[in-house]
């Protein structure tokens, strides 16, 4: 039972790990806590409904299509919107993205209803696979297994390639890093781009376990977030980690203490941590200097 | 500008005659109101006052201390419960009014303590956290009357039953009159003074004796004390309540009227309250409105879902919230202040 809990755990992890990633890729790279992250996700995953539907185009051409199309709505978010702000402080930009993110339910919701839609994967939801001894369905493999896979992408993106040193570089010195030449404004216009793609395929994998509604990636979105502030923001593996973590924490409680309170011990938990750690499990304490 | 002598007038409560001239002539209009509107315009006046009462105490929060809360449809929630059920049971109405904000205050005062050393997405992350959990906590237990929510018993004070709209508008314009004045007393007083210094910077602050620690707190539990009665009056005003009025979208709005009106200004409060109360309330019903009700008709039979229109009213406030931030981060207040010296430097 217990394996069964902490694989499930493990699950609903993989889904708070993207969205975790993708927030605390922007957030790195330029101090907006992106709220707007889960609406984005789950506009995108309506475009790649749209196209699976209206369109009968096959699923991997309306995937890959919505991933593009959410690249270029985080390019959007930071140079139509982000950028163009007068007094880029935390509190505007963070007011800024809360306002993307209600534009974006509002016209999610204008435009498709709030009726609950399905989404099909070519991937079944209802067969399973035993792995030692305990059962997973072929969809919730295949999140885990597409999580992972995002996260191999990421890391050797971020270690191997040019323009993952110049991301780096950025997120550590944007004064530094522009006098070496590198266009930093167009850097950080990428990293949205990039987290918008990873929050998309959270939302799509996420769409056929849930329903795809206007709501869906509310809660996602919260948990994620709680999840890369668990972990320490500023660390891309202490908030995998985290993510994991309350998951698995999550559904242990769940089961062992209650149901009912289960979708607010990730807050408690997160309340506790911050409290002991303020700066997350594994982040790395900023301190200030006067 | 003119040399300034003294500091006198910036404690006072009004800055000179003109001003109190022009305060006295908009009460007169404010107690005139409700006899020149029908009967829901005056339903949304009252909702108007409620969330200028909340926004009020928000933005001592947030524009006076600079600490974000995205939890405070948490603190409307523990308001209107207490103000319902101690009305109920208990105590006469304004009572338990109080108390419920008072017992709002000792949240915000709890949770004032582990945002002391978060700021930014940690500090809003621990309130968003704060509210969710109050409205499950307050949808999972019986004694809260559970998912099917509650009503509010007869409102009387003192002896009196405030049955029309009209009578409870009368009380909502007197507490918010006691409150925004009581607000405006504390920016100006000692007490305004520590918060706008730990807003500007902690450290200075507590460099130059304030105690940091103490007024953070103070800031959370005099803005949970605002959203407090607030809900409480919230809860008469509609009439019923249940744990779907309080979710993290409220928390998220109140945020947006502060913003949008301006920070760390009590007309900001105002105007903000003002104008989001009224787009969300017009932007459900925008098919009743005449030339652009139709236009839209057209527009979503033509290319969205007919369905799905009142959902546009979040497409009005998250424009409304990012154009305001965009163009004129002072919000409202900004603008207003702009036409006021336009027109007293008009020729120039």
């Amino acid at each position: 039972m217990l394996g069964q809990l902490i694989l499930s755990g493990i699950v609903a992890g993989s889904i708070y790990a993207l969205v975790a990633l993708a927030m605390s890729l922007t957030y790195k790279s330029s101090e907006v806590a992106n709220f707007a992250q889960g609406e984005m996700a789950m506009f995108s995953t309506y475009i790649a409904f749209v196209m699976l539907a209206s369109y009968q185009l096959p699923f991997w051409l309306a995937f890959i299509g919505s991933l593009v199309f959410a690249f270029f709505l985080g390019l959007f978010l930071h140079f139509g919107i982000i950028r163009r702000a007068k007094e880029p402080n935390v509190l505007n930009l963070l007011i800024i993205t809360l306002g993307f993110q209600i534009f974006l339910y509002g016209l999610a919701g204008w435009k498709w209803g709030s009726e609950q839609r399905v989404l099909k994967l070519p991937i079944s939801q209802t067969e399973t696979v035993e792995i030692a001894g305990t059962t997973i369905s072929q969809l919730n493999l295949a999140t885990v297994i597409v999580a992972l896979i995002l996260m191999l992408l990421l890391f050797v993106l971020l270690k191997f390639t040019k323009l993952g040193l110049a991301i780096k570089a950025t997120q550590q010195n944007e004064t530094a890093a522009k006098i070496n030449g590198i266009p930093t404004n167009r850097i950080v216009a990428i990293t949205f781009g990039i987290s918008s793609v990873i929050g998309a395929v959270a939302g799509i994998m996420l769409a056929p376990i849930t329903t795809l509604d206007p709501n869906m990636m509310i809660e996602p979105m919260l948990k994620g977030f709680a999840a890369a502030v668990l972990g320490g923001f500023n660390s891309l593996v202490g908030v995998v980690a985290g993510a994991f973590l309350l998951g698995i924490l999550e559904n242990l409680f769940g089961f062992y203490v209650s149901t009912e309170f289960k979708s607010i011990v990730a807050f408690l938990i997160i309340v506790i941590v911050l409290y002991f750690k303020p700066s997350g499990l594994f982040g790395t304490h900023y301190v200030r200097k006067v | 500008m003119d040399k300034r002598t003294s500091y006198f007038e910036d404690i006072t409560l009004f800055k000179d005659r003109s001003v109190l001239i022009w305060s006295l002539l908009a009460l007169s209009l404010l107690i005139g109101l409700p006899f020149m509107l029908a009967g829901y315009q005056v339903f949304v006046v009252n909702l108007i006052l409620v969330n200028i009462i909340i926004v009020l105490g928000l933005n001592v929060l947030v524009g006076n201390t600079g600490q974000i809360s995205l939890g405070h449809g948490g603190f409307v929630a523990i308001g209107a419960y207490m103000t319902v059920i101690l009305d109920d049971r208990w105590l006469p109405f304004l009572p338990a009014l109080i108390i419920a904000g008072f017992i709002a205050a000792i949240f915000g005062f709890i949770l004032g303590i582990p945002s002391l050393k978060l700021e930014g997405p940690y500090l809003a992350v621990a309130t968003l956290g704060f509210g969710l959990a109050i409205t499950v906590i307050i949808g999972r237990v019986q004694f809260f009357g559970g998912h099917m929510g509650i009503m509010p018993p007869e409102l009387t004070v003192f002896g009196t039953k405030l049955s029309s709209n009209t009578d409870f508008y009368f009380l909502c314009l007197i507490i918010a009159l006691v409150m925004g004045i009581f607000a405006r007393l504390l920016i100006k007083s000692r007490i305004g003074r520590a918060f706008s210094a730990i807003r500007d910077s902690d450290i200075a602050a507590s460099a130059l004796g304030v105690h940091v620690t103490w007024y953070k707190t103070l800031s959370f539990a005099f803005s949970a004390f605002y959203a407090g009665v607030g809900g409480g009056i919230w809860a008469y005003a509609l009439g019923f309540i249940s744990p779907g009025n309080f979710t993290p979208v409220l928390s998220i709005l109140l945020l947006s009227m502060v913003v949008v009106g301006g920070l760390g200004t009590i007309t900001g409060s105002v105007l903000g309250a003002t104008v989001i109360t009224l787009l969300n309330l017009q932007g459900e019903k925008i098919q009743e409105l005449p030339l652009i009700g139709p236009f839209f008709e057209w527009i979503s039979a033509q290319f969205m879902s007919i369905s799905g229109l009142p959902n546009i009213n979040f497409m009005f406030m998250g424009l409304t919230v990012m154009i305001i931030i965009l163009f004129e981060p002072l919000g409202l207040f900004g603008l207003w202040i702009r036409i006021k010296i336009y027109f007293k430097t008009w020729p120039f």
